[in-house]
């Protein structure tokens, strides 16, 4: 399931360990490690990632839409320890039915505004956000552009 | 001063006296709205203001007015064409975002890029760097009163707009480096206007310090204000000069280098009394030492190719396109279809002049991309605004912000 490459990885020991329910998979590809988390276990993770790990820095958070495959939605996270000059990638798939997940701004605050992005582009809801509006897009825009079943052109009806 | 007296500032909402009469005994609150056409908001950000007479409150960045979906966007162009976007997200530092995009494609790709590209790389985003840190001091000076500086400023930056403009044939939305390399090769005569614009700027960096430096003006203006603690700004996702004006000696282009860095010589310059001026002393120090790359990139620059060996994505020569049938062919490939770049996902990141870029490129293995998201350093640092400004005088807002150095187009994407 975890490749022994992925293991060997101190923090991957480390978080399994601590957490070894929430590690779904992971790879090492590229150069860059990701690690799959299950979606329930993510402020848990992350928590645990920053606190124990050093990882003090959130670099940024997306999301990714496999339409039509399901569970469709990959929220991506990727964390950066400047002291460990190491950067680690967590995902989380998510279902469209109950595209939610935790938000981790107690963790780091400036997950604030990425998770405000994701959910304005994506429509992933996170729980328990302090402010979970729209951030490019006006208030009242309907759907959620980044999509893969929004179009690219063509006018509002 | 009055909020009605700033340009730019409208007064949006205020107790009257008839509504409360014990209003004169205590501070008026109020609510400003600042932006976003405020000329000091380079560009179009919105700051909601909540004051108790001269003093912040509390405060709320509203962006997004620049927004153009443009990761949107890159999913319905080729991997090549993608490059043209690029640019147009940080608008004042091209060819940092270029250089990001392309390695990320690069490293899904895995081709060798050869010295001679490489080197063009690094000079060209140095001289990128000193283009915005050029525009950041002289907009920043004029925000806070110093007028000359600007003049000064753009001075130098006309001379970095007419290189890139020799290089490219664009002075703004270069384009230059393409996945493989870069788009032309350096052109005649480069040497010799490169060499002659750097050997000046370093006495020319001279002048605007003895402008502003030892200027008491500009020290009280900037000296202990905008002061936000390292733990705060490493938690909001603040990146670049800031962290290094707070004593973080981080720079990915010494922690994690690109396109041969770790081959030249520079310095991370850093201070530790996280104020409006030191940060103008960090990205002075750093205009030196790019000064400095610039140098040992024209002295070095390798000879050789400006593509890689790639056949099948870069474009052939035209010579070889007229002659060759198999050239011919890989020709008409790559404009019609472009290439398929293999199945995965890379996050690259590098250090533009406002902090950590990152590309998150996301290939299915056809000729598009899945998804591109970026993460652009002054949506980070933005957010460091209500944090930063909170409790200050509304009169050190415009330092404070001003010492962030953010693109809107960058944070809006």
């Amino acid at each position: 399931m975890i490749p022994n490459e992925v293991q060997a990885f101190p923090v991957v020991a480390a978080l399994l360990n601590s957490a070894p329910d929430a590690l779904l998979g992971g790879k090492f590809d590229r150069g860059e490690l990701t690690l799959e988390i299950g979606a329930e276990h993510i402020l848990g993770v992350c928590a645990f990632l920053k606190h124990e790990q050093n990882f003090v820095r959130l670099s940024t958070i997306t999301a990714l839409d496999w339409y039509p495959e399901e569970p469709r939605f990959e929220v991506v996270y990727h964390l950066h320890s400047p002291e460990r000059n190491e950067r680690l990638r967590l995902k989380s798939r998510l279902a469209e039915a109950n595209a939610e997940i935790d938000s981790v701004t107690t963790v780091w605050r400036g997950a604030n505004w990425y998770e405000r992005e994701t959910f304005d582009l994506f429509g992933v809801r996170f729980r328990n956000h302090p402010d979970l509006r729209r951030i490019m897009l006006p208030e009242d825009w309907e759907g959620y552009p980044l999509r893969k079943d929004y179009p690219v052109t063509g006018n509002r009806v | 001063m009055g909020a009605g007296d700033i340009p730019g500032v409208t007064v949006v909402e205020t107790e009257t006296a008839e509504q409360a009469p014990e209003l004169d005994a205590r501070p008026r609150r109020m609510t400003l709205n600042m932006g976003p056409q405020h000329p000091s908001t380079h560009g179009v950000l919105r700051l909601i203001l909540d004051l108790d007479g001269e003093t912040i409150v509390a405060s709320q960045p509203d962006i997004g007015y620049l927004h153009t979906g443009i990761e949107k966007e890159f999913e319905v162009k080729n991997y090549q064409q993608g490059v043209t976007l690029t640019d147009r997200i940080d608008y004042l530092a091209p060819l940092s975002n270029n250089l990001c995009y392309c390695l990320a494609v690069e490293k899904l790709l895995a081709i060798e890029i050869p010295p001679m590209a490489q080197w063009t790389r690094v000079m060209l985003t140095e001289l990128t760097r000193l283009n915005s840190h050029l525009v950041w001091l002289g907009t920043h000076a004029i925000d806070i009163g110093a007028m000359s500086v600007f003049l000064y400023c753009f001075r130098e930056r006309e001379d970095i707009l007419r290189i890139f403009e020799m290089y490219s044939g664009q002075r703004m939305m270069t384009s230059y480096f393409r996945i493989g390399g870069l788009a032309l090769e350096p052109p005649r005569g480069w040497q010799k206007r490169t060499k002659s614009f750097i050997d000046v700027f370093p006495s020319r960096v001279d002048e605007y310090e003895e402008l502003l430096t030892n200027n008491r003006i500009w020290i009280g203006r900037t000296q202990g204000v905008g002061r936000i603690s390292l733990e705060d700004m490493l938690d909001l996702g603040v990146t670049g000069p800031m962290l290094r004006a707070a004593g973080l000696k981080w720079d990915m282009r010494k922690s994690q280098p690109y396109s041969s860095y770790e081959k030249l010589d520079f310095e991370v310059p850093t201070r530790t009394e996280n104020d409006v001026y030191a940060r103008y002393l960090v990205r002075i120090e750093e205009m030196r030492q790019s000064a400095r790359i610039v140098k040992q990139a024209l002295e070095g620059m390798p000879e050789g190719r400006w593509t890689a060996d790639a056949p099948h994505i870069v474009l052939p020569d035209r010579e070889k396109m007229k002659t060759q049938m198999e050239a011919l062919i890989y020709h008409f490939k790559i404009v019609t279809e472009g290439f398929r770049v293999p199945a995965g996902e890379v996050y690259q990141t590098i250090e533009s002049p406002r902090g950590e870029v990152g590309y998150y490129v996301v290939s299915d293995g056809t000729a598009n991309p899945y998804r591109v998201h970026v993460r652009g350093p002054s949506f980070g640092n933005l957010q460091a605004v209500p944090c930063m400004i909170q409790g200050t005088l509304i009169a050190d807002v415009i330092a404070s912000i001003g010492s962030m150095d953010f693109v809107l187009g960058d944070a809006d994407r």
